[in-house]
C-alpha cells in the first residue's frame, strides 16, 4: 500500500534504468542521506564516533569491497587485512614524505597503490579456484604482515616499529591526529563512504559488474561467450583492492591514530570482513552495509547490555559475548542463509503486497 | 523533532554510559581477562584491584575519597583499547594504565588531547621517560632500554666486568613491544664488545623449535629474552628440552612470573628475570589485604593470585597511582582532584624507602623522584631466579642501576623523532 | 660430514616432525570435508575444547564454577579428586562424541544441501560459540596438560649421532611419540575406511550424497559418526600441542597451521594431509635455516602458503586431491 509501484509510470529510459525504480525506496534514501549528513554530527560525542560510527563507516569500506571480490566476482579472499596494511602503510609513507598534499589525495593514492599490489596477488587466481584460492590469498595476508614487521623503511626506522599519523587538516579542521573533532572524522569518513559506494553499486550495475557475476556463476560458459577471465578477474581484484586499501588508510589514520601491523591488520581482520559479507549477504550493496553494522554494532551493545546494563565481570561478559555472537551466526544462517540482504529482500517484496495476500 | 531526537539520543547515550558518583575518584582498569595474554593480565588486574579495594576498605579511600575502579576489558586488543577508553574517559578517569604497548601507543596522542594522564610502568613507549616531550605520560620506574641495560650488568658483574667476544643472543617476541630493546643492546654491544643474534619469534609464540635449534647450533653465552603470554612458557620449555643451562637465561619482568615457568617443572630451576618491584607475599601489607580484602570476601576475580610476580606489579602500579593522587591532592589543596591535577601529582612525585616501609612495602620498589623533564625514574632493576623445587622467585640481586651514558641519547633522539613528526614544542625549558 | 650439511640435516628431521604435527590437525578437516562437504574452520577450537575437557577432567575441576561463583556468590572451584589420564581421555573421547551428536542436531541438520561458503560460516560461528563456551567452563587461564607424555630430548639419537657425526641431533621425544601416534591413527583411518560397514558408508557419503541416500545409507548417523571421529582426532591434536605449549586459547590457532597442509596434499585426501604436513614442515624449516638469516627471520609463517601456493599452481586440487571436473 505505502511501498508501490503503481501510479509509479517511467517517460525516458534514463528514469527506466536509475538505481532505485520505487520512489519510497528513492525517498528513504534521500532521507537517510539527510539524516546522515545533517543530524548526526551535531549530535555525535567522542563515544558514539570511536566506538560505533567511524568503525562502521570504515568496514563498510571493506566489506563493500570484499563483496566485489567474493559476491560479486565469486574469488574468495582471507587477505582483506594484509591489503588494509598496505593501504595504510602507503598513506602514512605517503603523509610523512609529502606533507602538504591534501589526506583526501593521499588516501586515494592509498587505494590505488593496494590496487597494484591486490592486482599482483591475484594472479594465482588465473589458476587456482575456490577455497583453495581463499587458503592462497592467506599467503597474501601473512607475507604483506611479515613485510611490513621486517622492513624499516616503511616505517621510517622508528625504534619500535609502530607507526602513528601525523596530522593532517582539511579546509582548517583536523582531520587525522588526536585532536580531530569527533563530527569532522565521521564526516569525513561518510563522504568517502558515499563516493565510493556510488561507484560500486554503478560498477556492479553495469558490464562490469556483470562479466564479474558471469565469472562467478559459471567461469568456463562466460570465457565461451567471451568474457575475458584475465582482465575481469584482475579487475574484481584491482577495485576491491582499492576499496580495501582506502578502508585500512582511514582505519589507521582517522579511527586509530597508531597501529601496529601484526595486531591491528592481522588474520582476524581478514576472517572480521568475510564474515561481515557472508552475514550481510554475498552479492548485494545492502549486504555490505548491514554486515559491518552488525558485526559492528553488536560487540558494543552486547558490552554495554551485559557489563554496563547487568554488572557481570568483565572476563564473563567477554565469553558470553563470543557465545552470543557465534549462536546469533548459526542461528541466522538457519534461518536466512543468504544473509540479511536477502532478509531485507524478502521483507520488501512482501510490503510491495501488503495489505494484501497476493 | 530535533529536541525529541536529541532527547532520545541522549537517553541512549546515557544508558550505554553507566556514570559513578561524580565525587568519587574514577581510576578506570583497562584490563584483558580473555584472548591469548589472559593468563599475565589477570593477576595483574586483581593486584591492581586488590589494592584499591584495601585503600577504600581499611582507609575510607585516599584523602577520604572513595576510588571507583571501573574494569573495561580489552582482550589486548587496540581497537577494543580504544573503545574502553572512550567509554570510560567522560567519567571522570584520572589516570590510565592499560598494560599493552599496542594500545599505549594509540593513546599517546589521544591523552594528550584529552588532558588525562597515562601511566605505563615497564611498558609502552621507552623515550615518554623524556617529560620534556611527552606532558602526559609517565612510566617510571623503568622501561625497557633501562630492562636490556641492568640485564648487560648483571652478565658484566658474572663476568668481572669484561664481555669482549662473548656472544648473547636475544630472542625476542615479534612486535613493537619485543623489538624495543634491540637498538639498545646494539649500542651496549658496540661498547662492550659481544656479538648480539637477533632471533624473532612470531605472534603467538606456540612454535619455537626452529628459534631453539638455531640457539643449540649457535651456543651463545647467554639468551636474553622479551616474550608475553604464551611464548613465555613456551620458551622456557624449550630451553629446557635443549639442555641450555638456565642460569643463562634471562628474561625481561613480562618473562619472568611464575605462569611461564611452573608448566616446565624441574627443567625451569635457574631460570632468571629482571623486576621492578619486589615479589612475594611476604610484606607486612598483606595482613591487612588478608584482613579487608581476602577475608572480607572482596578479592578480585578468584582470588588465588595473591603473591604472585605480576599480581605484585598491578599493585605496584596501582601503589604508584594511589601516592600521585595523594600529591595531587596535596598540591591542589582540595581532594576532589581532576585529571590535570593528577598530572601534575606524578610529576611531582617522590617515592621513598621510608615511604615504602609505612605502607608496608618495604624494598618493594626503588626510591625515585619524578620531575619535568624527567618522567621515567630511576631505572633500576633487580634480577630474580626460579626455584623450580620450593617453586619460589628469590631476589638474587639488588637494584641495578641501567647504564645512562649510553640510554640517555637514544632517548632523547627518539623523543626529537616523535616531536618532529609531531610538531610538538620542548616543554620544562 | 661437513657442519652446515649436518646442520641441514638435523633441520629436516625436526621439519618432518613438525610436520606431522600439524598433519595431526589436518587429518581431522579432511575427514570432515571428505565425509560432509564443509570445510570445519571449528577444527582448531574443538581441539582447544577437548584439551580443556582433558584437563579438566583429569583435575576435578567443576565446569562453569566462573559462572556458578559469579551468580550465586560461591567460592567453588574443584571436585578435589584427580583422574588417571587414561580414565579422563576415555570420558574426554565420550563428551566429543556427545558434542558431535549435539552439532549434527543443532547445527548440520538443518543446513543441508546449502553452498559450501555458507556451511563454511557456520561453522565459523561455530568456532565462536566453542570458543566462549571453552573458557565460561574451563577458565582462560593457561593450564598444564600432562598425560605422561616424555617430553625433551631424546638421549639415544643424540648420543648416537654425536658419535657418528661429531655433533649430537636434537630430536624431541614428544615429536617421536607423535609420529607413531600419528602412523597408527592414519593407519587405523585407513582400516576403519576399507574394511568395515561403516567405513564403506562414510566412503559412500564422500562420494554422493544422495546415492547414498538411495541405498539406505542414513546421512545423520554417519554425520554425528564422522565429527565424533574428527573430535577424537581433535583430541589427540589437542594432547599433542597441549603437551607442548599448554592449553590456552592460542591452542586454536594451530587450525592455521594445517591450511597450507590441507592446500597442498588436497582438502579430500587422508595420505594427502600426511604427505602435505610432511613437505610443509620440512619446507618452511628449511627455508627458515637457509634464507632466515639473510631476510631476517620469522618466515615459517608466510612461506608456508607460499609453497602450498607454488604446488597449487601447478596442480590445483593439491597433490592428492579429487580432480576438479567441471561441466558446463
Amino acid at each position: 500500500m505505502l511501498y508501490r509501484e503503481a501510479g509509479d509510470f517511467k517517460t525516458s529510459y534514463v528514469k527506466d534504468s536509475q538505481t532505485f525504480p520505487i520512489k519510497a525506496d528513492r525517498m528513504a534514501y534521500f532521507a537517510l542521506l539527510a539524516v546522515a549528513f545533517g543530524v548526526v554530527p551535531f549530535l555525535i560525542n567522542d563515544y558514539w564516533a570511536n566506538a560505533v560510527f567511524v568503525p562502521f563507516l570504515i568496514y563498510a569500506i571493506a566489506a563493500i569491497g570484499l563483496n566485489i571480490l567474493t559476491g560479486y566476482c565469486g574469488q574468495v579472499s582471507l587477505g582483506t587485512g594484509g591489503f588494509m596494511a598496505v593501504g595504510a602503510y602507503a598513506v602514512y609513507k605517503l603523509m610523512t614524505t609529502f606533507p602538504d598534499v591534501p589526506i583526501l589525495i593521499h588516501v586515494l593514492l592509498a587505494g590505488g597503490v593496494t590496487a597494484i599490489v591486490g592486482v599482483l596477488f591475484g594472479l594465482p587466481s588465473l589458476r587456482i579456484k575456490g577455497f583453495y584460492l581463499a587458503v592462497a590469498t592467506l599467503a597474501a595476508q601473512f607475507f604483506l604482515v611479515w613485510l611490513f614487521n621486517k622492513v624499516p623503511w616503511f616505517y621510517n626506522y622508528s625504534a619500535s616499529g609502530q607507526i602513528t599519523a601525523p596530522e593532517r587538516t582539511m579546509f582548517g579542521i583536523a582531520v587525522t591526529g588526536a585532536s580531530t573533532p569527533a563530527w569532522a572524522k565521521y564526516l569525513f569518513c561518510l563522504v568517502i563512504l558515499v563516493a565510493l559506494a556510488w561507484l560500486a553499486r554503478n560498477l556492479t550495475r553495469g558490464m562490469t559488474g556483470r562479466k564479474w557475476m558471469a565469472i562467478r556463476d559459471m567461469d568456463i560458459a562466460a570465457e565461451i561467450i567471451g568474457v575475458n577471465p584475465l582482465t575481469t578477474k584482475l579487475s574484481a581484484f584491482a577495485v576491491s583492492s582499492f576499496f580495501i586499501g582506502v578502508s585500512g588508510a582511514l582505519f589507521f589514520a582517522v579511527y586509530l591514530g597508531a597501529a601496529e601491523v601484526g595486531e591491528a591488520f592481522g588474520i582476524n581482520k581478514s576472517f572480521l570482513i568475510l564474515f561481515m559479507v557472508i552475514i550481510g549477504g554475498l552479492g548485494s550493496m545492502f549486504g555490505s552495509f548491514a554486515g559491518a553494522a552488525f558485526l559492528v554494532l553488536l560487540p558494543v551493545l552486547l558490552k554495554n547490555v551485559l557489563v554496563g546494563g547487568l554488572g557481570w565481570p568483565t572476563d564473563l561478559a567477554a565469553h558470553i559475548e563470543l557465545m552470543i555472537v557465534g549462536g546469533l551466526i548459526i542461528v541466522f544462517l538457519i534461518l536466512e542463509p543468504h544473509g540479511l540482504a536477502q532478509l531485507w529482500r524478502v521483507a520488501k517484496e512482501k510490503l510491495r503486497l501488503w495489505p494484501f495476500p497476493h | 523533532m530535533k529536541k525529541t531526537f536529541t532527547m532520545l539520543a541522549a537517553a541512549a547515550i546515557a544508558a550505554t554510559t553507566a556514570a559513578p558518583a561524580l565525587a568519587d575518584l574514577v581510576v578506570p582498569n583497562l584490563s584483558y581477562r580473555t584472548g591469548p595474554f589472559a593468563a599475565g593480565g589477570i593477576p595483574y588486574a586483581d593486584g591492581f584491584n586488590d589494592y584499591f579495594t584495601l585503600l577504600n576498605e581499611r582507609d575510607g579511600g585516599i584523602g577520604g575519597e572513595k576510588v571507583v575502579v571501573p574494569e573495561c576489558e580489552t582482550a589486548y586488543n587496540t581497537e577494543k583499547g580504544v573503545e574502553c577508553y572512550e567509554a570510560t574517559k567522560g567519567q571522570g578517569a584520572l589516570v590510565y594504565n592499560p598494560l599493552s604497548t599496542g594500545i599505549t601507543y594509540q593513546l599517546i596522542p589521544k591523552v594528550s588531547a584529552d588532558g588525562i594522564p597515562l601511566y605505563t610502568p615497564g611498558y609502552g613507549r621507552t623515550s615518554a621517560a623524556n617529560g620534556k616531550i611527552f606532558q602526559w605520560v609517565f612510566n617510571y620506574p623503568a622501561n625497557y632500554w633501562d630492562g636490556a641495560s641492568v640485564a648487560i650488568k648483571h652478565l658484566l658483574d658474572q663476568n668481572g666486568g669484561n664481555l669482549e667476544g662473548k656472544k648473547i643472543a636475544l630472542l625476542y617476541h615479534n612486535s613493537a613491544y619485543g623489538k624495543e630493546p634491540i637498538r639498545t643492546l646494539q649500542e651496549l654491544s658496540k661498547k662492550h664488545g659481544f656479538t648480539l643474534s637477533e632471533i624473532p619469534i612470531d605472534s603467538p609464540g606456540q612454535e619455537q623449535k626452529s628459534q631453539w635449534l638455531q640457539v643449540r647450533r649457535d651456543k651463545p653465552d647467554y639468551v636474553l629474552f622479551w616474550g608475553w603470554g604464551v611464548m613465555n612458557s613456551v620458551a622456557v620449555q624449550e630451553a629446557a628440552n635443549i639442555r641450555f643451562p638456565m642460569e643463562n637465561f634471562i628474561g625481561i619482568w613480562w618473562s619472568g612470573s611464575e605462569n611461564d615457568v611452573l608448566p616446565a617443572g624441574d627443567g625451569a630451576n635457574g631460570y632468571k628475570a629482571l623486576t621492578f618491584n619486589g615479589v612475594g607475599g611476604d610484606y607486612p601489607v598483606y595482613a591487612d589485604l588478608k584482613k579487608y580484602v581476602f577475608d572480607a570476601g572482596k578479592a578480585s576475580g578468584a582470588g588465588d593470585q595473591s603473591g604472585s610476580v605480576i599480581y605484585s606489579r598491578g599493585m605496584y602500579a596501582a601503589v604508584i597511582i594511589s601516592e600521585a593522587i595523594r600529591k595531587a591532592q596535596e598540591l591542589a589543596g582540595t581532594p576532589k582532584v581532576n585529571a590535570a591535577q593528577v598530572r601534575d601529582g606524578f610529576e611531582a612525585l617522590e617515592i621513598t624507602d621510608a615511604r615504602l616501609e609505612e605502607l608496608g612495602l618495604k624494598g618493594f620498589g626503588q626510591a625515585f623522584a619524578a620531575s619535568c623533564g624527567d618522567h621515567g625514574g630511576a631505572g633500576g632493576a633487580m634480577v630474580q631466579q626460579w626455584d623450580a623445587a620450593a617453586k619460589k622467585w628469590n631476589l638474587i640481586s639488588g637494584f641495578i642501576e641501567p647504564d645512562h651514558e649510553v640510554l640517555d641519547p637514544l632517548v632523547a633522539e627518539d623523543s626529537a623523532a616523535f616531536a618532529a613528526e609531531n610538531n610538538i614544542a620542548e616543554r620544562c625549558n | 660430514m661437513p657442519d652446515q650439511l649436518l646442520y641441514a640435516i638435523e633441520v629436516s628431521l625436526n621439519g618432518l616432525m613438525a610436520g606431522i604435527m600439524y598433519s595431526l590437525v589436518a587429518l581431522g578437516f579432511v575427514l570432515i570435508f571428505k565425509a560432509s562437504g564443509i570445510f570445519n574452520y571449528a577444527q582448531g577450537v574443538l581441539a582447544l575444547f577437548a584439551a580443556l575437557t582433558l584437563v579438566g577432567l583429569q583435575q576435578g575441576q567443576i565446569p562453569f564454577s566462573h559462572v556458578i561463583n559469579a551468580i550465586f556468590g560461591t567460592d567453588l572451584h574443584s571436585f578435589g579428586w584427580t583422574l588417571p589420564s587414561v580414565v579422563a581421555i576415555a570420558l574426554t573421547a565420550l563428551v566429543m562424541v556427545g558434542m558431535a551428536w549435539l552439532i549434527e542436531r543443532l547445527v548440520l541438520k538443518h543446513l543441508v544441501n546449502q553452498e559450501p561458503i555458507i556451511l563454511f560460516m557456520a561453522t565459523i560461528g561455530l568456532a565462536y560459540f566453542l570458543e566462549g563456551l571453552g573458557d565460561v567452563m574451563w577458565g582462560a587461564d593457561i593450564k598444564k596438560l600432562d598425560v605422561g607424555l616424555p617430553q625433551g630430548i631424546n638421549e639415544t639419537i643424540d648420543a648416537v649421532t654425536f658419535n657418528a657425526f661429531g655433533y649430537g641431533f636434537f630430536i624431541d621425544n614428544l615429536d617421536i611419540i607423535a609420529a607413531f601416534v600419528a602412523a597408527a591413527l592414519v593407519l587405523s583411518l585407513t582400516l576403519f575406511s576399507q574394511y568395515t560397514k561403516y567405513g564403506r558408508a562414510l566412503r559412500a557419503v564422500a562420494d554422493d550424497h544422495q546415492a547414498a541416500l538411495s541405498v539406505g545409507i542414513s546421512l545423520r548417523f554417519i554425520w554425528v559418526l564422522v565429527w565424533s571421529i574428527a573430535g577424537f582426532v581433535a583430541l589427540v591434536a589437542g594432547i599433542m600441542w597441549g603437551s607442548k605449549s599448554g592449553v590456552q586459547f592460542s591452542l586454536s590457532l594451530i587450525a592455521l597451521k594445517a591450511l597450507p597442509v590441507l592446500m597442498l596434499g588436497g582438502f579430500t585426501s587422508i595420505p594427502g594431509a600426511i604427505v602435505g604436513g610432511l613437505i610443509i614442515g620440512m619446507g618452511e624449516k628449511l627455508f627458515e635455516f637457509f634464507a632466515g638469516p639473510l631476510i631476517g627471520g620469522a618466515t615459517e609463517n608466510w612461506f608456508a602458503y607460499v609453497l602450498a601456493l607454488l604446488f597449487l599452481v601447478f596442480r590445483p586440487q593439491g597433490l592428492f586431491g579429487e580432480k576438479i571436473i567441471e561441466r558446463v
